[in-house]
């Protein structure tokens, strides 16, 4: 479904992913690891379209479309959701208004009726409790005032309610608490079908206990560097990425 | 009535040497101001002579303020110098022409009311269409006037209340802002042509929110409109001013005087959604808004509420007010100004704490896009009466955009120490980090910045009663459509 060829892309002078290949079919779970600054977010604001992150060469396309010409919001009502690493504050605007205001965005793209205030309740009080989290929530500004932990399961609740056919979620378990990590793959694991996949950023090792990737990818500045199974992730946590950086300058100083 | 006639013959006569046209049939003054401009006016109205000598000093002082050049320049907007003489001051209100359907409406007027999502039956009454039987506007008018007089409450044009109540009218027209209180105050005491009149009576509480909507009576009323309301002790009143609708006007000054009385345990709240004609693209034409709103809270335990959504006009100008004479009395005043194109707004307000434990709230969002001014200036004074008294500021601004301007100039003047002053203060623009955020979940780029603007002005519209908040709400999405941030 999604198919990415050769990618680069700067942020104002500096080139920060330099050569990505990434092939996600339907169904899968792809996790994303790497060093701080390696490119992890980057990749995911160019997949999602974040104004200001410049393509200059290769291609990605999405269920068959051309995905990088697309407007952010139309990715968004394709079906592509990137859960923040850093979720923003909306003052004054209610999670629920907010989440309905963007589900009808997508609903109305696809020729879809709009949802009512009932309707809409309706189905985020079920993802609500899906995810055991506290009503109250819904009610209150968008990402105002919430802990780090709760900004954190708020991304995770947003994309359980918008139920898009591929979540990047850009470490959705960082700064949560053992159970709230459990509670999260929950949600991740729900959004789970042989229709849709995911791609999962994280430091940890420990969310992928719940949420079993197929493939785990290594990212070290700009590029992929290592692809491997599950075991993967294990062994990056037990022996860092030294050896894989040294493994990086190797291929970048013969490529 | 005979001196009255009297007068109409001597200003029709004396009118004449300047000019003006003799037939006291006539419907419109003659361009300028004179004495006789007033006297005309009165006598139109067929007011009692204390009126018309209130007029008349309020006309001197103004021409003594024209002479001596005493307009007021401190606020931050520009315009070319007014000329006084070039304006028809008073004209009275013609039947407008009946349309027999939508059909013959000017199809802009009426895009813009589907923008505003006001009801068909709404737009037709707006439009001047006539309205069928099931939805007859005058007889609802007409029920809602009878359940008011049943508990009392008068609520009527001011022309009307000067016939009816004269006893009321002369005990506070100008008790709270006298005629000498700045120069455009005095201009509209001289000439004010209507206005809406309210009294509501010991311990009534008004079981509507009164709009001039059901005063069909001082529909088209002029320029220059004079309001009083007065809430006896232990009353409540909500007044709504203005209709969302737009006003394709090209009256130039609207000089409005409002004055709101509040004796002990009274609540007034009063909402306003100002939505003039604000010129064209280039700046051209509008409506420059110079008004003066203040209430007194005169009795103990007292509160005054003001609320404003101001969308429209060229230049607004205009500061709502409470004096907080009475111990434990409550000043509140929640705004939000947009400035877009070429508008220009110095608006905000003046607390004035004189009893003791007052308390005030000046909560002012101002939003500018385009090339638009805003500007806060507020005034919170603490006499050294008022012991513990306490003032809550916040000002917000919000740009769109980088040729908009976003200014406050907040001023404290506290002659009390045991005064307790709080004042917050930001200028924000809409991040695109923000926009992208609500795109990725969705939303259109115009859709977020709605949503975001919304938010940001949250805190006023909720003091709104519900239908004026989702006109309000409206009506920024109409005014900000097609401007991004
Ligand atoms: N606007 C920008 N201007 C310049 N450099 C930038 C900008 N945004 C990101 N970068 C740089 O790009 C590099 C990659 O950043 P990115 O956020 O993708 O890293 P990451 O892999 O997500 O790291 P982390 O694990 O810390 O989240 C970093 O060196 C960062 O400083
Ligand atoms: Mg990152």
């Amino acid at each position: 479904m999604l198919e990415i060829r050769n990618l680069h892309a700067s942020v104002g002078e500096v080139e920060i992913l330099k050569g990505i290949d990434l092939q996600v079919k339907p169904g899968e779970v792809h996790a994303i690891m790497g060093p701080n600054g390696s490119g992890k977010s980057t990749l995911a604001y160019v997949l999602a379209g974040k104004p200001g992150y410049v393509v200059t060469a290769g291609e990605v396309t999405f269920l068959g479309k051309d995905l990088l010409p697309m407007k952010p919001e139309d990715r968004a009502r394709a079906g592509l959701f990137l859960s923040f690493q850093h979720p923003l504050e909306i003052p004054g605007v209610r999670l629920d208004q907010f989440l309905r205001a963007g589900i009808n965005g997508i609903r109305k793209s696809r020729g879809l009726e709009e949802l009512d205030v009932l309707k809409f309740d309706r189905h985020l009080v079920k993802k609500v409790q899906l995810l055991e989290m506290d009503q109250g929530l819904v009610r209150r500004s968008v990402n105002e005032g919430f802990s780090g932990g709760e900004r954190k399961r708020n991304e995770v609740l947003q994309m359980a309610v918008l139920e898009p056919t591929l979540a990047i979620l850009d470490e959705p378990d960082s700064g949560l608490d053992i159970d709230a990590v459990q509670e999260a793959a929950k949600g991740i694991n729900q959004q789970r079908g042989p229709e849709n996949a995911t791609i999962l950023i994280t430091h940890y090792q420990r969310i992928l206990n719940y949420v079993v990737p197929d493939v785990v990818h290594v990212l070290i500045n700009g590029r992929i560097v290592r692809s491997g199974g599950k075991e993967l992730a294990l062994e990056v946590e037990a022996q860092g990425y030294e050896e894989l950086q040294e493994a990086e300058a190797t291929l970048r100083s013969s490529g | 009535m005979t001196g009255t006639n009297q007068y109409v013959k001597d200003v029709a006569t004396r009118g004449y040497q300047y000019g003006f046209v003799t037939d006291v049939e006539t419907d419109v003054a003659p361009r300028g101001l004179h004495e006789e401009t007033v006297r005309f006016i009165s006598a139109k109205k067929k007011e009692t002579d204390w009126m018309l000598e209130w007029r008349l000093k309020a006309y001197r002082y103004f021409v003594s303020l024209l002479k001596k050049d005493q307009l007021p320049r401190w606020a931050n907007v520009k315009y070319p110098p007014i000329d006084f003489q070039d304006i028809i001051y008073y004209a009275a209100p013609r039947p407008r022409k009946q349309l027999s359907s939508l059909q013959e409406v000017d199809p802009e007027i009426l895009r813009t009311y589907e923008k505003l999502g006001i009801p068909l039956e709404e737009q037709k009454r707006l439009a001047g269409v006539a309205v069928d039987a099931v939805f007859d506007s005058v007889s609802v008018a007409t029920t809602y006037k009878e359940e008011l007089a049943k508990r009392g409450i008068i609520f009527c044009s001011m022309s009307e209340a000067i016939q009816q109540h004269p006893d009321l009218v002369q005990r506070y027209l100008g008790s709270v802002v006298p005629y000498t209180d700045n120069f455009y105050a005095a201009l509209n005491s001289a000439v004010f042509s209507d206005g809406s009149f309210c009294y509501v009576p010991q311990g009534v509480r008004c079981p509507y929110e009164l709009t001039t909507y059901f005063r069909i009576n001082t529909e088209g009323s002029g320029q220059f409109e004079r309001t009083l309301i007065v809430a006896e002790a232990g009353s409540y009143v909500s007044y709504l001013e203005g209709c969302s609708a737009p006003m394709f006007d090209t009256n130039q000054l609207h000089a409005a005087v409002v004055e709101l009385v509040a004796m002990e345990n009274a609540e007034i709240k009063y909402s306003t959604i100002q939505n003039w004609y604000p010129g064209d693209e280039q700046g051209k034409g509008g409506i420059y808004n110079f008004v003066t709103k203040r209430g007194k809270c005169l009795g103990k335990n007292s509160k005054i509420s003001w609320t404003q959504v101001e969308t429209g006009a060229a230049i607004t100008w205009k500061y709502p007010s409470v004096i907080l004479q009475g111990d434990n009395s409550v000043g509140e005043f929640y705004s939000v100004a947009l400035t877009k194109g070429y508008q220009q707004a110095d608006t905000g307000s003046k607390m004035t704490h004189m009893g003791r434990n007052t308390r005030s709230r000046i909560i002012a969002k101002t939003i500018s896009a385009g090339h638009g001014s805003g500007t806060y200036r507020g005034l919170v004074r603490v006499m050294p009466t008022a012991s513990n008294a306490r003032n809550f500021t916040q000002c917000d601004s919000l740009l769109l955009g980088d040729q908009c301007g976003a200014h406050t100039t907040p001023y404290v003047e506290v002659r009390n120490n045991t005064a307790h002053l709080e004042h917050e203060a930001f200028t924000s623009r809409v991040s695109e980090e923000q926009l992208f955020y609500c795109n990725q979940r969705g939303l259109s780029p115009e859709a977020a910045q709605a949503l975001i603007i919304n938010g940001f002005c949250k805190e006023v519209f909720k003091q709104l009663p519900f239908e004026f908040a989702v006109e309000a709400t409206r009506l920024l999405e109409a005014n900000l459509e097609g401007v991004v941030g």
